[in-house]
């Protein structure tokens, strides 16, 4: 039988961050082919808690070192923890989210152990053939943020992986969830691994809904003209309790700070609905935002590339056109 | 202050991406060529930082001899010399790429002077890989932190501070003591576009150039990791690509909900019907 297949879970708040889930949905259906244990890894105070959440998932056992040393990010720290949990476990694969924080950590791991790394999978089928671990495994990953795919072949004693944001489904298990044992651990503290350490943390100025977690985003590009027309799509947000963004060309003109940037140097978001307005869908763009559910384009050119991504679309200009939305939503929930 | 900034040469995609006929990789015969989006910055950061605390500034790039463009155009904007680790044009895999690049740095400080800061960028727009900068700072045995959008020295100009995006919003900060290397995203700053006599004095320029060849695979001996260098093994080099293909494209032509600001209605009714304003 193969070693487990190892998941490297992030947490806030009490809950295992979403794209860790999602890492987790790879690493159970790579635990399932491989007929080995599907097991976790968690840190910092509070994985306890965060580890008895794992069970849902399919997760058999966590291993749990809740240092309050893992706490802060340090990503060679994080690191060297989950290279304690793969030498007493041998695991077959260890698994991360594509998310930053999880790519970085998954290169320390493969630094420190010469083990090569594929980041940003999307699939993967393990051995040789022979149902067994051994052998290449084959295996499918993102390039170009998604905008490209390649087929890889990977073989390595214990295989590192990290999973493509919002490129794989979170699979709660069905039903008659166990509890997954908990396993702590205490891996040792090399303060060379801390010197890369958060040393202060400041909260996010704004208010609302933030661009990753936002339900509703409007994002907005060259057609809304400039960054005072900005203004009409934060209405249109405030109206639907969402969150503006834009595109590579308006956080580089100035329109928007970078942080609100969507697409491959920026962020990937994965929204119910998505309103693109004054967004042409450069390919560059266009991962950061297709794994929204909806996508509605507002635009002056019927043929601009977005319209090919967008499941609807209104012709016209956004600056009549989004103010026209606003005020529409406004009137309905005036109306007795 | 010493810099040396990583940088590597990427086709410039725009609209679709076209492979070649045996889709080993993208068809570039109509694409210029580009620094990877986040190194630009990487450059532009380690100009500003010479121009402020005076030293030298290098860019080292690993590539065929065509990224000689790319050297050229860091150094129009100011970077003073420039290394190309020149390849045959085949594509190297992370851990072959970081193995020779550490291995160049070392090279490069015991001729010249140790670097103080060494930038990468996050991730390579095209392979995107996530880990040549990590390998390298392992090698070198420095610290690292990715994702870095703001950089400043400490007053004593012993230590660098860092600042990236928190995940769900805010900022978090670092302080790295010297020598160090971080991993840079754009929105760094907003790198200038040379000058004509930047490009003019970058053309006369020389480059030093350490020929590689063909992308090493099996035994490396560089960059491995001091587990593995402790067991006597050298690094595993990988993953081996097979080929590259375009994502299928699910979606059809766009429902149009009308023209002009008369579509708002429409636009509201199917808000109400996926649910995001209440009916």
């Amino acid at each position: 039988m193969s070693g487990p297949v190892l998941a490297f879970i992030e947490h806030a708040g009490g809950e295992p961050d979403r794209l860790s889930l999602e890492a987790l949905a790879l690493a159970r259906g790579l635990a399932v082919s491989l007929a080995a244990p599907l097991e976790a890894i968690v840190l910092g105070s509070g994985a306890e808690a965060v580890a008895g959440r794992l069970g849902t998932f399919g997760a058999q056992a966590v291993h749990v070192a809740g240092a309050a040393d893992f706490d802060a990010f340090a990503p060679a720290a994080w690191g060297a923890a989950t290279r304690a949990a793969m030498e007493s476990r041998q695991p077959a694969a260890v698994v991360a989210a594509g998310s930053e924080r999880g790519n970085e950590v998954m290169a320390h791991v493969a630094a420190r152990t010469g083990l090569p790394m594929a980041a940003n999978v999307v699939s993967v089928s393990p051995g040789d053939g022979s149902g067994g671990a051994a052998g290449s495994w084959r295996l499918v990953r993102q390039r170009w943020a998604g905008s490209l795919l390649e087929d890889a072949a990977l073989d390595a004693p214990t295989r590192l992986l990290t999973v493509a944001p919002h490129a794989v489904a979170i699979d709660p298990v069905a039903s008659g969830a166990a509890t997954p044992t908990i396993l702590p651990f205490e891996p040792e503290r090399d303060p060379a691994d801390l010197i890369a350490r958060v040393v202060k943390v400041e909260a996010r100025t704004s208010s609302g809904v933030s661009l990753s977690d936002a339900k509703v985003v409007v994002g907005g590009g060259r057609g809304v003209g400039s960054a005072e027309g900005f203004g009409r799509l934060e209405e249109l947000a405030t109206a639907l309790n969402g969150a503006v963004g834009g595109s590579r060309v308006v956080t580089s003109l100035g329109w928007r700070p970078h942080s609100d940037q969507i697409g491959q140097t920026g962020l990937r978001i994965a929204p119910d609905l998505y309103i693109a307005c004054g967004i042409s869908g450069a390919i560059q763009h266009i991962v950061g935002c297709k794994a929204a559910k909806q996508i509605l384009a507002i635009n002056t050119d019927p043929d601009s590339p977005i319209m090919a991504v967008a499941d609807y679309a209104v012709i016209g200009d956004v600056a009549t056109i989004v103010p026209a939305i606003t005020a529409e939503i406004e009137r309905r929930r005036g109306a007795p | 202050m010493n810099i040396l900034v990583c940088v590597k040469r990427v086709p410039q995609t725009g609209g679709r991406i076209v492979l070649t006929a045996d889709g080993q990789a993208i068809d570039t015969r109509f694409l210029g060529h580009t620094i990877s989006p986040h190194e630009e910055c990487g450059v532009e950061e380690a100009v500003q930082i010479v121009e402020k605390e005076g030293g030298s500034s290098t860019v080292l790039t690993l590539g065929p001899v065509e990224a000689e463009e790319q050297l050229r155009d860091a150094m129009a904007i100011g970077i003073e010399r420039a290394v190309l680790l020149e390849t045959d044009g085949s594509e190297w895999d992370p851990v072959s790429t970081a193995g020779a690049i550490a291995e160049s740095i070392e090279s490069q400080e015991a001729a010249n002077a140790a670097f103080d800061l060494i930038l990468f960028g996050n991730e390579a727009a095209d392979t995107g890989d996530f880990q040549v900068g990590v390998r390298v700072a392992v090698a070198l045995g420095r610290p690292i932190i990715n994702g870095i959008k703001e950089i400043w020295l400490r007053d004593d100009r012993g230590a660098v501070f860092a600042r990236r995006e928190a995940p769900g919003g805010g900022w978090e900060t670092y302080e790295l003591p010297l020598p160090a290397i971080l991993g840079v995203k754009e929105g760094l700053n907003l790198p200038r576009y040379p000058s004509v006599p930047g490009r003019l004095r970058a053309k006369k320029k020389e480059i030093e150039r350490v020929a590689l060849g063909g992308s090493p695979s099996g035994a490396l001996g560089l960059g491995a990791g001091e587990d593995a260098a402790a067991a006597g093994a050298s690094a595993v080099p990988g993953p081996t690509k097979l080929g590259l293909r375009l994502p299928a494209e699910e979606k059809t032509a766009a429902e149009v909900l009308g023209q002009g600001p008369d579509a708002a209605s429409a636009v509201v009714d199917l808000f109400e019907k996926i649910g995001v304003v209440a009916r």
